[in-house]
């Protein structure tokens, strides 16, 4: 899985474009999920949010994205507040996958990729050969070009949602912004979906942000980590730095060992847990 | 976008993405092509039969205004006003229920199971039981009785958000609480005021022609051009609100145009034939399974609503000798088991929240 590299992008050393949450507040129905926020997504590197459920990861993300208008508070988008700018211009820039997107009946795997290319078309949705390109180098990137004619349905989970990033890719934003990206994937997929999102930020500079649930990998793939507690940020910065098992008792409420990985030599958080320590004496020991 | 970087020449991708999407391209066209082809023979047919049969010969010529007097009259004055409205009211029904069931992303969201086609025929039997209304009043006070229940179902149904089963839910409340009102205007009222309403109620093409054809045609000339142009955000749409909005799509702009033209669609076409049933529901989904395309496919949609309707009216006019059946009898009888398999599927999968 290689990315080959987008032309206008790479003479795009231009400035890349920012995205930052300021007093920001998000709530449903006034029950308030994010409060008084306030983020700087370091443009160019990957960014991974962490934090219990129902902490206000995914509101975060659909506010950052303009899906959800803020309470009080900005979200600014290159220093202007995305409220101002048009739908599709901030699709243009900013791309989004939901944790559970919905996929119409029949739908085929390239045309499915062809719907991330809706907000660089007109309004007479003329098709052009930079659309099939934008579409064949996301698939080529995600590693299903060879499932091009096939019906999404006729698919396994993890190739489902390379075809879902695909979609992501096929926008060609600079920002990209991912709920979840591995649920419901077995860890050889995950690790195959990170890494992919790695190459994406390494190859063409892509702005990623993600929410992940598994903690260990956030350290090892995001260079920024964001970590949330009741719809506050507790902590925020490099991985290595912020880490350590005050960090997690007070995020997740969890007992934990943060070790050396032995692969990275990142933190690494090891939970205890109450059953199945040394010494813990209930129930018999193998 | 910038022009296509040497390395692209390398990829086999393209061709293959570009190949992928003719296919599809091709198929829908074939598709509206057999489907406009068969509405044709249909209407064709449909013009020859009738208590006279007329020769097809004698039908082109009657079109073009040289037959015999009699034979125009049959065919000009008696046959294609009926032929029309079947048309247009099977289009309009079949372009309203996918409308619908797209943008609810539910096959059982069809105005004539949430209750807007009923809450249209309650309006209708009022206008014309209590106030003798016909023509573009009628038409009116339908489509202010179909728009009326369309924000009610939306409203109860809205929690930050639409969600597909609590619309459907909410539509079949709102449906039976608008058949009691028609029920309560039939029996308030005298036999004979009854009768026209009654005929009418059952979805009905005789004595279609005049102002009525006349509200219909106009409407569906603007109303189904708007719902076409509105396909590719309606597909947009189907993958879900924040994947859409993320692909640049005003979410609730498009959910509410497409709700009105539906509500609409569906006004004018009540107003011309009565409620026409089934037709709604059953023609986006034979459409779509047809495309495959994972996208509404309204003109499709439009041309089987036609067929369906036309072929019914032929089986409402000549299946039994000497009588005239409404053509709603036929498209019920062909619907309802439709309806009952949909429910059952629904239920077993867990699917259509």
């Amino acid at each position: 899985m290689t990315l080959p590299d987008r032309p206008d992008r790479t003479a795009a050393a231009t400035a890349p474009h920012t995205l930052a949450a300021e007093d920001l507040t998000l709530g449903y129905e006034g029950r308030v999920v994010v409060r008084d926020l306030g983020l700087e997504v370091p443009p160019g590197q990957v960014t991974a949010i962490v934090g219990p459920n129902a902490c206000g990861k995914s509101t975060l993300l659909r506010g950052l994205a303009r899906l959800l208008a803020p309470a009080s508070g900005r979200v600014l988008l290159d220093g202007e507040d995305v409220r101002g700018l048009g739908t599709r211009r901030v699709a243009q820039v900013l791309g989004l996958l939901p944790q559970s997107p919905v996929a119409p009946e029949g739908i085929t795997v390239a045309d499915l990729v062809g719907r991330g290319r809706y907000p660089h078309q007109g309004w007479m949705r003329r098709w052009t050969s930079a659309d099939d390109l934008a579409v064949a180098e996301a698939m080529e990137a995600t590693g299903v070009a060879d499932l091009a004619p096939r019906p999404l349905s006729e698919l396994s989970g993890g190739q489902r949602q390379r075809v879902w990033i695909a979609m992501a890719l096929a926008q060609r934003t600079d920002l990209l912004l991912l709920d979840e990206p591995t649920t419901f994937l077995d860890i050889a997929h995950q690790m195959e979906v990170l890494d992919l999102l790695a190459e994406l930020n390494a190859d063409r500079g892509t702005t990623v942000v993600m929410v992940l649930h598994d903690l260990n990998q956030a350290v090892r793939y995001a260079d920024h980590l964001v970590a949330m507690r009741d719809g506050e940020i507790v902590a925020a910065g490099a991985p290595g730095d912020v880490v350590t098992a005050d960090l997690v008792e007070r995020v997740f409420g969890l007992r934990s060992l943060v070790v050396d990985d032995p692969v990275t030599g990142d933190p690494m958080v090891v939970p205890v847990g109450r059953h199945r320590a040394p010494g813990d004496d209930d129930g018999p020991r193998p | 976008m910038s022009a296509a970087p040497p390395a692209a020449a390398t990829l086999a991708a393209p061709v293959t993405t570009a190949r992928v999407r003719r296919a599809r391209r091709s198929r829908q066209v074939r598709v509206g092509v057999v489907l406009g082809v068969l509405v044709l023979v249909a209407c064709g047919i449909s013009l020859c039969l009738g208590e006279a049969a007329v020769a097809p010969v004698d039908v082109l010529r009657a079109l073009v205004g040289q037959a015999d007097e009699l034979t125009r009259f049959v065919i000009l004055d008696l046959r294609l006003p009926r032929l029309e409205t079947a048309v247009l009211v099977g289009a309009c029904l079949g372009v309203s229920g996918g409308l619908l069931q797209s943008v609810v992303r539910n096959p059982l969201a069809s105005p004539d199971v949430v209750g807007i086609t009923e809450a249209a025929s309650a309006a209708g039997v009022i206008g014309i039981v209590w106030f003798s209304l016909s023509g573009v009043a009628l038409s009116g006070l339908v489509l202010v009785g179909a728009l009326a229940a369309a924000l009610l179902v939306y409203a109860l149904a809205w929690r930050s958000g639409l969600s597909g089963y609590r619309f459907v839910l909410v539509g079949i409340g709102v449906a039976a609480v608008a058949s009691a009102v028609v029920s309560y205007v039939l029996t308030r009222s005298a036999v004979t005021d009854v009768r026209e309403a009654m005929v009418w109620l059952t979805g009905s093409l005789n004595g279609a022609g005049g102002d009525r054809l006349s509200v219909l045609a106009v409407a569906s000339l603007v109303l189904l051009p708007l719902a076409w142009l509105q396909g590719p955000r309606l597909a947009q749409l189907e993958l879900g609100d924040d994947t859409a909005a993320a692909l640049g799509v005003g979410v609730e702009r498009t959910r509410g145009l497409a709700v009105l033209t539906s509500v609409a669609l569906a006004a004018v076409a009540v107003a011309a034939a009565g409620p026409v049933t089934f037709v709604a529901l059953v023609s986006a989904p034979i459409a779509r399974r047809l495309v495959a395309s994972g996208a509404p496919a309204l003109v499709c949609s439009a041309l089987v609503g036609a067929l369906v309707v036309v072929v019914s009216d032929g089986v409402a006019q000549f299946a039994v000798p000497g009588t005239t059946y409404p053509v709603g009898v036929v498209t019920g009888i062909v619907g309802a088991p439709y309806l009952l398999w949909l429910l059952t599927r629904t239920n077993r999968a867990g699917q259509g929240g």
